[in-house]
């Protein structure tokens, strides 16, 4: 199969890319930019006029829902949904059920995952035992099983022992360990940034504390064991400080931000929307603009989804009972797009963040469109704006913040391996 | 973001919260309430404003003083009215809030006076209900308990008329309390110059200076001068979870009582939205002094979620 991808604006960051220029795809792989390969005879040709061609999105976290919560979603609904978003690589956290603590779930799950043939599946294996903190889980196992990286997905480990063990471990064997920063006893049923709107609307506060006071442990425990650690969905002001003095002093660390983060404050929760309901809760104006700010400057690596879809009657509860958490595939694009336009960037610096940087911190060969790269493409038009609702989305779950907002960027194809997945 | 309470002509159509609804509508309630005041003494102590009208009390938390103060509104208001306590029936069975809602409505309720211990249920039940169906909130988590709010100001403006001129001080648990969140949105939307809160750093809630209110520590400080001290209750558990060491050092510290009392005007007066914690957060001597209007907030409580009542029933 030969495609030729024309007339369209191409943009990859990792080889500086940012002109009109064609693709030309052949077995799977990306065959040219710009010029024809010699013999080449396009069995398909798309016509990218006016659209725009990335590499496949990246995503450094997005909730499959399987196995155990299918009633949520189902591999085959998000993986349609990862196509309409152009997300071609994905990372997926251990908070399945079963839990992803064994190499036989792994290895069904991307198994099933390569059947439906559209974009890679990466899992993360749990860190501990059922997430439980306690017991560290097979690494090397799960890791030869497909497992990229180890991960305690919301569950924060109390026992600093058993942290400074697991990162150890870790560390032994290179393996990256994925953590998002929250102090579980400050976090202890709070729902809601700790501040004015919390204070008016009488939900329990996660102070800014919880997450500085766990990137402080994290971060000296990771430079004692020399463990490489990934902080998961960085919320807080005082957070993106952090690591920036950690990175400053030369600290192995990567982090990300959630999509929904960029756009949303406390103030968004309004009447109790329980779609504002998230994990790391959604913080003030002054944070939303550190964590952009921290993004601009290289602080924050990753931009993620954070793709996490909740059925319909789990949000149908007063907001401290709704499952936290928001449908985001289809909205990373769109929502990166937004940021970048919101502060006057170049394009192709916001889309690194969903491309080759977080393909570096996967340590996975995706995000680029070099020459014999695997061909996973994503054309898109910025100049489309769409509404944003349950009907024009293919996730199963239909809930996120930005429920009725209109937002410019629609994928019109997705390639993944050099076939079109969507489109 | 439209207010969820008011019709698009700004009527009230439920009581959710007092915080966003304009001055116009409580003076409308607190006024309407007036005209409610004197059915008590009546013969017959019925009008009826709300006859064939079903009011269904939903209290997923357990009340009495709410749940009969509500009850008797009603009943004044010539409603058929049905009190039920979902926390020990069909909640135990599993049913959804929402479920319970839909098989009232069926049932042809034409307004529900819910309670439930998590904030925001009544937005909730407000967002999904049939467009004739109203909601009156009568407590939901730490979140809001409007007609407490409502009739400590009734009350207040019963005995301080001139509003504008007061200084009053909310001593207590501040953090915990919808009552508080109520009364501090009532005061500030009704021009009350001063709203002070007293209570240890663990008691409040994080920024709630941003409601209006100067923040005090020291009751001593706090009660200095003030026409009004309202008394907010104590749970229990509050001490479980490490925000306080005793109820003999709460007392100490933040109990009313009359050597505390005597700092505020000679005239001040003392309110408690009950239950009371005698000893607590509160000494007899004060409940039962001559400066308290305890009692008198209850009786009041039934003209006012009358006045809520009919206000929201068309009258």
């Amino acid at each position: 199969m030969k495609i030729h991808i024309k007339n369209g604006h191409l943009i990859d960051p990792k080889n500086g890319i940012d002109a009109k220029q064609d693709l030309y795809i052949a077995a799977g792989k990306i065959a040219s930019i710009g010029k024809v390969p010699e013999g080449f005879v396009a069995n398909q040709t798309i016509d990218a006029t006016d659209l725009i061609i990335i590499p496949g999105l990246v995503d450094l976290s997005a909730r499959l829902r399987e196995p155990g919560f299918e009633h949520k979603a189902t591999l085959e609904s998000e993986m349609l949904a990862a196509a309409a978003g152009g997300v071609t690589s994905l990372a997926c956290p251990p908070d399945t059920d079963p839990v992803l603590d064994e190499p036989g779930l792994v290895e069904m799950l991307k198994h099933r995952a390569k059947q439906l043939n559209q974009a890679h599946v990466y899992p993360l294996g749990a860190l501990t035992h059922q997430l439980a903190g306690k017991e560290i889980t097979e690494m090397c196992e799960l890791s030869e099983a497909g497992c990229v990286g180890f991960s305690q997905a919301d569950v924060a480990i109390k026992d600093t022992q058993v942290l400074w063990r697991a990162m150890q471990y870790a560390a032994t064997f290179g393996f990256t360990v994925w953590l998002r920063p929250e102090e579980p006893y400050l976090a202890k049923d709070g729902v809601a940034h700790d501040g004015e709107v919390a204070a008016r609307l009488g939900l329990k506060g996660i102070p800014t504390a919880a997450e500085t006071l766990a990137i402080a442990s994290i971060l000296r425990i990771a430079k004692e064991t020399g463990a490489k650690v990934h902080l998961c969905r960085l919320s807080t002001s005082e957070g993106v400080e952090m690591v920036r003095a950690a990175k400053k002093t030369g600290q192995q660390v990567t982090c990300d931000v959630s999509a929904n983060h960029l756009h949303l404050t406390d103030f968004d929760i309004g009447y109790f929307d329980a779609n504002t309901h998230l994990k790391p809760p959604v913080r003030s104006q002054r944070d939303k603009t550190a964590l952009s700010n921290g993004l601009a400057d290289g602080t924050i690596d990753a931009i993620c989804s954070d793709h996490t879809p909740v059925d319909d009657d789990a949000k149908l509860y007063p907001f401290a009972e709704a499952e936290a958490g928001a449908t985001g595939l289809e909205l990373l694009l769109p929502l990166t797009l937004k940021w970048a336009e919101d502060n006057k960037l170049k394009l192709s610096d916001a889309i690194k963040h969903i491309t080759q940087v977080p393909a570096n911190i996967l340590g996975v060969a995706a995000g680029d469109l070099s020459v014999n790269a695997s061909a996973d493409v994503c054309v898109f038009d910025p100049k489309k704006y769409w509404k944003i609702e349950p009907k024009a989305l293919l996730s199963q779950g239909k809930n996120t913040p930005f429920l009725g907002l209109e937002l410019a960027g629609k994928v019109k194809y997705t390639l993944v391996n050099g076939h079109v997945v969507h489109g | 973001m439209q207010n969820p309470q008011l019709t698009n002509d700004g009527e009230l159509k439920h009581l959710l919260s007092i915080e966003g609804l304009p001055k116009r509508i409580l003076n409308q309630i607190l006024d309407t309430a007036e005209s409610f005041v004197g059915v008590a003494e009546r013969e017959v102590k019925k009008v009826p404003l709300l006859r064939g009208k079903t009011v269904c009390n939903l209290f997923f938390e357990n009340s009495t003083r709410t749940r009969t103060t509500f009850e008797i509104a009603a009943k004044r208001l010539s409603a058929d009215v049905i009190t039920l306590n979902v926390s020990t029936s069909s909640q135990s069975k599993g049913e959804t809030i929402l479920d319970t809602i839909d098989n009232l409505t069926a049932m042809h309720a034409d307004m529900f006076v819910v309670r439930h211990a998590q904030s925001g249920a009544a937005h909730m039940i407000a967002k999904h209900v049939a467009p004739h169906i109203s909601v009156i909130n009568a407590g939901d988590g730490r979140h809001a308990h409007p007609t407490q709010g409502l009739l400590d100001v009734f009350t207040i403006r019963k005995y301080k008329p001139e509003m504008h001129n007061l200084r009053v001080a909310i001593v207590g648990d501040v953090l915990h309390s919808r009552v508080a969140r109520s009364e501090i949105h009532a005061l500030t939307t009704l021009g009350v110059p001063e709203v002070r809160v007293i209570a240890p750093k663990t008691l409040l809630p994080q920024d709630v200076e941003k409601l209006g209110v100067h923040v005090f520590h020291d009751m001593k400080e706090g009660l200095k001068d003030v026409d009004v001290v309202m008394m907010l209750r104590l749970q229990n558990e509050r001490m479980a979870g490490a925000m306080l060491p005793s109820s003999q050092e709460y007392f100490k510290t933040y109990g009313l009582t009359p050597e505390k009392l005597a700092l505020a005007k000679p005239d001040a007066i003392v309110m408690h939205p009950g239950p009371m914690n005698r000893g607590v957060e509160i000494d007899s001597a004060v409940a039962d002094g001559s400066q308290s209007v305890i009692l008198p907030q209850v009786t009041y409580g039934i003209a006012v979620r009358m006045a809520v009542m009919s206000i929201l029933a068309g009258n």
